[in-house]
């Protein structure tokens, strides 16, 4: 252990001497610099009159110093992370206040010509320095005795809580404080007045014709898709792993399409299909002589075209914990004379709670966070990711009415996620044990099955009809007027001039960006995720309940809080990164990592702690625990973060849309465009492309990933048949 | 894991790398094929600077400017509706252009007067009525020739038009209203149209978009907007209101910082030609271009033949009569029937 700390300092040193402290002009990985001088490593700064760099290389040596020289193991331990944190500690105020541009904390503190000349933003040199201090800090926390002496442990908490507080917080606070704004400062009894107005909280729609406040909307919306998607969910789940349907592929992939779709698609779907000149209702309308209606905007068809899209999400979360219920609890109920009902209500539905209780918290914090479809389809019925939009972008931007309405939307997550924690409580759901068992889930009971067909069929029927009418759009003149056919979207977008080998289309730009983040952030995605799964599951620690309420935090903030906020934070030093394609890989990792929380945590919380106690007894440290015990049997669970925060990446719109630049634009933010510019054939034919590859990137990623082989056969106990 | 992010972070980092010099960030805020047209026309004329363009909202555009004061990634922001190029203007987030502005039409030079220079105009569009012949022939109701026709109950039901609050487009037509008929008038006729309306949306082009597909039966928009949905094969009719009707000014504007100063000095003064005006109509761009010069489309609204009130942009475009107006707007007309 003591060479692992001594290897990051002389990693950290290496890079304070060697590499450049600053961002340069040119990029990290240019070697102009070594020649010309002008990016100076922080050793060569601190040579030159930048004395502020010095404490980071000061804190790395005294930290070698002390690694050798001090005998006692605990002193030294503790010694060495006091250093590490003052240098941390340093190199962080240095940051935040010699800037080049941009705001300054504590403007008066640190006056004169050098310092107020400024800096650029940090480069590959002190994230070196910050990561080896980083490590050595948290190896060292370990080694006093904390986290159980557990290094790895110790570290992976100490490394997430630094990039959740410097991609999640730090941004975040820019816009938050806002809220507290008033004309020439800064005011808390003007707060809470604003906060609690009629407008946000009203509940006028309940006793008189006035409408609720836009909170209660959007928390009356929330609960109901919460509900409504974790059932439709729980019945796809159980058709796949509970019965012997016969075509659950096709139904698998129907499942999964809205997922897929880029946003606007599915809204302006159903206005084509249910609008009032929609083709199902002029039908009825002719047919029946039915008055044609507008219902489809307003509550209805917002709540309908979210059920369509989060249904797949609360599906992607079950499925893995409905397979894993073991078996032989569901045997012991029968054997006990338990009929099948009886079994599957008293025994596997609550084994399933923290499936069931995350998929609802997923369903309801993406509906109060979701934008495109009440943009498209809400029309009087006003939710507040929306009021958040057109408070920032709208034509009186009101920065502070945005701050505080997202103030409020926190406040809903964070209920339901308390809500959440009440309802599982402290039981325990392990069901995947060491031990074995007969590997036979019970079938549903007839009633129950038929109850499942009966919900799941029709929808998956809707889910056909409105992806045929996305295809059969893409593929006319002009949807919904002329149906003639035609290529024309197909190859505007997407032209290859095979004389020169050019491609002409003018989607391929984005495209290529769009994929190669995607794929990027992807892992990224699902690393981070899972190891704060495994932390908050498998390892106790001060302030745990604060550690996973914070890394939910991203995903309950409006994408478009995040993306202005984003650019307050990092487009001025310390962290510069606007007009990259980091900032935009940083975002969705962020962004998205709450979704491999969840469903991470769901599916650890049913591996027994005894096959971890069992490899940690053999000799094993908790880094091959996880990776040759835990990980494997979390297939589902990786796959599942893989495929979401893959496809996250490319179909979200409101975080993207302050972030793209020219060199980085994004498929979803050129799809907006082309919907605002009305160009909905060209839309649809781009989104069509993007699902069809994102269908086969999922299908890819599950064959690498591969299926959890838990030694049950994957057949569903058939009715006894007699002997 | 953290090696593995390391290494793929590095190396995007140096894919990342800053402008250089003789490159141009334009935000364009006018329509995908319109922009895309400026900047190979552009880069055809300016061999040596390579211009990277990204097409954003107005509002989008300004949150971002604002967000970005300082140490700005955009030069030049061209196109989009008048007003939030007016606001940055008056925040002090562009800068003067200093480019001749003499060929220009009297608005487009009365935008860079209230501005000191820094928004130029560019191209007009004027507001409008828009109906969807086939369901107006349907349900029998007579097609509306002014503004107070739209009060009748004939409409009932059939209008959409977007949110002041939220919507550039809407805002204009609230300013105008006040300009033709005086403040009280105009709430009065506004509340009494907001009787007939069936939704009050978030952006501006979607009530005639709604119209176009027959979700709706009149719309309020901009004029070029409607033509372009009417070119694309849509039933839809267009009404320049009797009583007359305000206008808006598209524009450039340089913003205060750019990195590549010339090169955005030398975009504005190409958006200022007649040449390049005179090509938008290739695009569908049915606007009125603003130099005197330049050719306008036969499709374009004709200026001349509709009644354009003197649309004070000075006055409607600060942020007290706009918060005034608004506030009254939600106090008098509001959302009364928010729920259909």
């Amino acid at each position: 252990m003591k060479k692992t700390v001594l290897i990051w300092l002389a990693l950290g040193l290496a890079g304070f001497v060697l590499l450049p402290w600053h961002m340069t002009d040119d990029g990290l990985l240019d070697p102009s610099w070594i020649t010309d001088g002008v990016a100076a490593t922080g050793l060569f700064g601190t040579l030159a009159g930048q004395w502020w760099l010095a404490p980071a290389g000061l804190a790395l040596v005294i930290a070698m110093i002390l690694q050798l020289t001090v005998a006692e193991p605990v002193k030294r331990a503790k010694l060495t992370l006091s250093a590490s944190i003052a240098g941390l500690f340093f190199m962080a105020m240095q940051g935040l206040i010699i800037v080049r541009a941009g705001p300054r904390f504590f403007e008066g503190l640190l006056t004169g010509d050098v310092i107020m000349a400024g800096q650029a933003g940090m480069g590959a040199g002190a994230g070196i320095c910050a990561v080896a201090l980083l490590f050595a800090a948290t190896i060292s926390l370990s080694q006093s005795g904390k986290g159980q002496g557990d290094a790895f442990v110790v570290s992976t908490i100490g490394l997430i809580i630094a990039l959740v507080g410097i991609f999640v917080f730090f941004p975040v606070i820019h816009i938050l404080v806002r809220a507290f704004e008033v004309e020439g400062g800064y005011s808390l009894t003007e707060f809470f007045p604003r906060l609690f107005s009629a407008d946000i909280w009203g509940l006028g729609c309940l006793i008189g014709p006035r409408s609720c406040g836009v909170a209660i909307n959007s928390l009356f919306l929330g609960v109901m898709a919460g509900l409504g998607t974790t059932i439709l969910g729980l019945t796809f789940a159980l058709i796949f792993t509970r019965t012997d349907f016969r075509a659950k592929k096709f139904l698998r992939i129907l499942t999964v399409l809205p997922i897929i779709t880029p946003p606007f698609v599915i809204g302006l779907a159903l206005i084509l299909l249910f609008g009032r000149a929609g083709t199902v209702t002029e039908f009825f309308a002719d047919m029946l002589g039915w008055e044609k209606t507008r219902w489809v905007y307003g509550f209805w068809g917002v709540y309908f075209a979210q059920l369509l899209s989060f249904t797949p999400i609360a599906f992607l979360v079950l499925i893995g914990v409905v397979q894993g219920v073991s078996p032989s609890m569901e045997e012991a109920s029968q054997t006990l004379d338990a009929d099948r009902w009886q079994t599957f209500r008293f025994v596997s539905l609550p084994l399933m709670r923290p499936g069931l209780a995350n998929a609802f918290l997923l369903g309801f914090i993406e509906s109060i966070a979701d934008f495109g479809n009440p943009l498209v389809l809400g029309s009087g019925y006003e939710v507040l990711s929306t009021e958040i939009f057109f408070a920032i972008v709208g034509s009186v931007a009101d920065p502070a009415k945005a701050a505080i309405l997202a103030i409020a939307l926190l406040s809903l997550t964070m209920s339901a996620f308390i809500a959440q924690r009440l309802w599982l409580g402290k039981k325990s759901y392990a069901t995947i044990t060491g031990k074995a068992d007969s590997g036979q889930n019970a079938a549903l009971n007839p009633v129950l099955k038929g109850f499942c067909y009966a919900i799941a069929l029709p929808w998956a029927a809707l889910t056909l009809i409105v992806y045929s009418m996305i295809i059969f759009g893409s593929f006319v003149k002009l949807w919904g007027y002329n149906h003639s056919f035609t290529f024309d979207h197909y190859i505007r977008a997407f032209g290859v001039d095979f004389a020169n080998w050019r491609l002409t289309g003018v989607a391929w730009d984005s495209y290529f960006t769009t994929l190669t983040i995607s794929s990027i952030a992807a892992p990224l995605t699902a690393i981070v995720g899972l190891a704060t799964a495994y932390l908050l599951v498998r390892q106790k620690f001060v302030g745990k309940d604060a550690f996973e309420f914070s890394t939910m935090l991203s995903f309950a903030i409006p994408g478009t809080v995040i993306g202005v906020s984003y650019i307050m934070a990092f487009n001025f030093p310390p962290i510069e990164l606007t007009g990259t394609s980091i900032i935009l890989i940083i975002v969705f990792v962020f962004r998205n990592m709450p979704v491999g929380v969840r469903g991470g945590i769901a599916a650890m919380s049913q591996l027994d702690k005894s096959l971890d106690e069992a490899s940690i007894t053999l000799g094993a440290n908790s880094f091959t625990t996880v990776r040759r015990v835990i990980l494997p049997l979390m297939g589902p669970a990786i796959l599942a973060a893989l495929t979401y925060s893959f496809v996250r990446a490319i179909t979200s719109v409101s975080a993207v849309i302050f972030l793209v630049s020219a060199k980085h634009n994004m498929a979803t933010a050129f799809i907006v465009g082309r919907v605002e510019n009305g160009e909905f054939g060209l839309a649809i034919a781009y989104s069509a492309v993007l699902i069809v590859t994102m269908l086969a990137a999922i299908l890819l990623m599950q064959l690498l990933v591969g299926t959890r082989r838990l030694r049950r056969t994957d057949r569903v106990q058939q009715a006894a048949k007699p002997a | 894991m953290k090696k593995l992010g390391l290494i793929s972070v590095a190396a995007l980092m140096a894919s990342g790398a800053a402008a250089w010099a003789d490159e141009l960030s334009v935000v364009c805020s006018a329509e995908q094929d319109w922009c895309d047209l400026m900047v190979s026309a552009f880069e055809a004329e300016n061999p040596d600077i390579d211009v990277l363009m990204v097409r954003k909202s107005t509002g989008e555009t300004l949150a971002q400017i604002r967000a970005e004061a300082g140490n700005p990634k955009i030069d030049v922001w061209w196109g989009g509706t008048g007003d939030p190029h007016l606001i940055a203007a008056e925040e002090g987030l562009t800068q003067p252009s200093g480019v001749d502005t003499s060929e220009l039409l009297g608005w487009a030079q009365n935008m860079a007067e209230i501005s000191e220079g820094r928004a130029i105009g560019i191209y007009a569009g004027a507001l409008g009525i828009a109906y969807n012949t086939e369901i107006l022939a349907e349900k029998g109701i007579a097609a509306p020739e002014c503004w107070a026709d739209l009060e009748a109950p004939r409409f009932m039901g059939e209008i959409q038009v977007a949110n002041p609050n939220s919507s550039g487009t809407a805002y204009t037509e609230l300013a105008t209203f006040v300009q033709l008929f005086g403040e009280d008038e105009a709430m009065l006729k506004l509340a009494a149209i907001g009787l007939n309306v069936n939704s009050y949306t978030k952006s501006g082009s979607a009530p005639s978009k709604a119209a176009a597909r027959g979700e709706t039966g009149v719309s309020i928009g901009f004029m070029h907007d409607m033509v372009k949905l009417a070119a694309q094969g849509f039933p839809l009719a267009i009404v320049a209101p009797c009583e007359g009707t305000g206008y808006e000014v598209g524009a450039v504007s340089i913003i205060e910082g750019a990195r590549n100063l010339e090169g955005a000095q030398a975009w504005v003064e190409f958006a200022l030609n007649a040449d390049t005006q005179s090509r938008a109509p290739e695009v569908g761009a049915f606007q009125v271009p603003s130099n005197s010069n330049a050719q306008v489309a036969p499709e374009s609204p004709d200026l001349a033949s509709i009644k354009l009130i003197d649309y004070d942009f000075a006055t409607y475009g600060s942020s007290d009569t706009r918060g005034r107006l608004l506030a009254r707007w939600d106090e008098e007309v509001g959302d009364p029937n928010p729920e259909q």
